[in-house]
């Protein structure tokens, strides 16, 4: 087994993949794909954006996120509440599932990256299900909607815009952040060479 | 940037008799069943595809229904209770001048979810039999659904939002209407259905010497 001889996940195409060519920016030649993203060098990045996210994300969950003022009456909102706007009789399962999308989901993956990465930035061996860990929080991604949660506040705000003041919470800003950090990680994230690196490590 | 393959021809794995990993890309042998590097699955085409597309397909269809059908917010303002669709949210935001918001709305909650029903469906059909189509479209087009299907949830959290906020007694009160856990449910199926779909197929399926590429 040689970890230089790939094929395209997408359009199923093999590539001979030497170091040298591994650590730059490489696409498939029929599809286009990104085989290698060129970021030999990313992964204690991606590790350290991880743990901004975790950070950034416990202040979401537990500072006010948005207060809304209409005349004598205000009332304020952390993310929590928001997700358990649904919580009342057969709505509940779209709370939960509003939950998972915002909040665990992207707390699951940042946990599982920084899990199953940073024993390789700190050169110790593997963490045990290393792989699996680092397979989920792939598999995860599409279901981890943070940023689209954000569209969906300021599709909100608009709104309400005529008929209150509202006044953003620190939990706003740092969701503003979350989204930003877990972008510019995912940039980052070139899957071959994480792979490369956990395999590497292990020996 | 260089293109990997411009030094060597295009051979599929498939037809070198092995089989690449779909998580971390490492090329076996076709009867290994997991991959050593990642431990994944290994499976060299996905023969059950275009049943799971299909089945998620209809069931994001049916859920969609009564996405449109039932009102996906019940406003309550001075004991008087209006209840709005999808659709009439869209209007609501026209009425308030709001136009960039509306056609965010519009195109998250009703252009997005239509045409992936539509394109889902026109790429599992063509799948169903060689076809002559230029596959680097094809592929395009699978990309941007998978892409922007997840972005269809906007309502939902608009939802979960006003419901949170808007909580003034006899002032105004704002609810989620049935039409929210339709509408989520409806997007789900359809994200797997994309999910669901061997992207390897497209080349798979093309008829011999139609295109190069």
């Amino acid at each position: 087994m040689s970890g230089d001889n790939i094929a395209c996940p997408v359009c199923d195409v093999m590539y001979h993949l030497p170091p040298e060519l591994a650590d730059g920016e490489t696409r498939c030649a029929r599809c286009g794909y990104r085989l290698t993203l060129g970021q030999s060098e990313a992964i204690t990045r991606v590790v350290g954006l991880a743990l901004t996210s975790v950070v950034l994300m416990g202040m979401v969950v537990f500072l006010p996120f948005l207060d809304l003022e209409a005349g004598q009456f205000s009332n304020s909102a952390t993310v929590y509440d928001a997700v358990m706007g649904f919580s009342t009789g057969i709505m509940m399962p779209l709370s939960l599932a509003v939950m998972g999308f915002i909040i665990v989901l992207p707390l699951l993956r940042f946990g599982l990256l920084i899990y199953a990465l940073a024993p390789v930035v700190l050169h110790r061996p593997n963490a045990p299900g290393a792989n699996a860990a680092l397979r989920v929080a792939i598999r995860l991604k599409p279901w981890a909607m943070a940023e689209i949660f954000m569209v969906g506040v300021a599709v909100a705000l608009v709104k309400l815009a005529g008929m209150a003041t509202l006044h953003m919470g620190p939990a706003f800003w740092a969701f503003v952040g979350v989204v930003v950090v877990a972008a510019l990680k995912d940039t980052l994230m070139c899957r071959n060479t994480l792979w490369t690196a956990l395999a590497n490590n292990k020996a | 940037m260089d293109r990997a393959g411009q030094q060597q021809s295009l051979t599929t794995a498939r037809e070198a008799g092995m089989v690449g990993c779909t998580y971390c890309g490492l090329l076996l042998p076709m009867d290994q069943a997991h991959c050593p590097r990642c431990g994944a699955g290994l499976q060299s085409r996905d023969d059950q595809s275009l049943q799971k597309v299909w089945a998620w397909l209809l069931a994001g269809l049916i859920a969609y229904v009564p996405a449109n059908l039932y009102p996906m917010l019940r406003t309550t303002q001075m004991f008087h209770t209006t209840e709005s669709t999808i659709v009439g949210g869209v209007s609501d935001l026209i009425h308030h001048h709001a136009y960039g918001i509306a056609f965010i709305v519009f195109f998250a909650s009703v252009v997005i979810p239509i045409g992936k029903f539509i394109v889902i469906a026109y790429l599992a059909y063509l799948m169903s039999r060689p076809h002559k189509s230029d596959p680097h479209r094809l592929h395009l087009l699978y990309e941007v659904v998978e892409f922007i299907g997840r972005w269809s949830m906007i309502d939902v959290f608009v939802v979960a939002i006003l419901t949170a906020l808007v909580q003034f007694d006899v002032l105004a009160t704002i609810n989620p209407g049935i039409a929210a856990v339709c509408f989520a449910l409806s997007v789900v199926f359809t994200m797997l259905s994309a999910q669901s779909f061997d992207s390897r197929l497209i080349w798979d399926r093309l008829e011999k010497g139609s295109f190069h590429g």
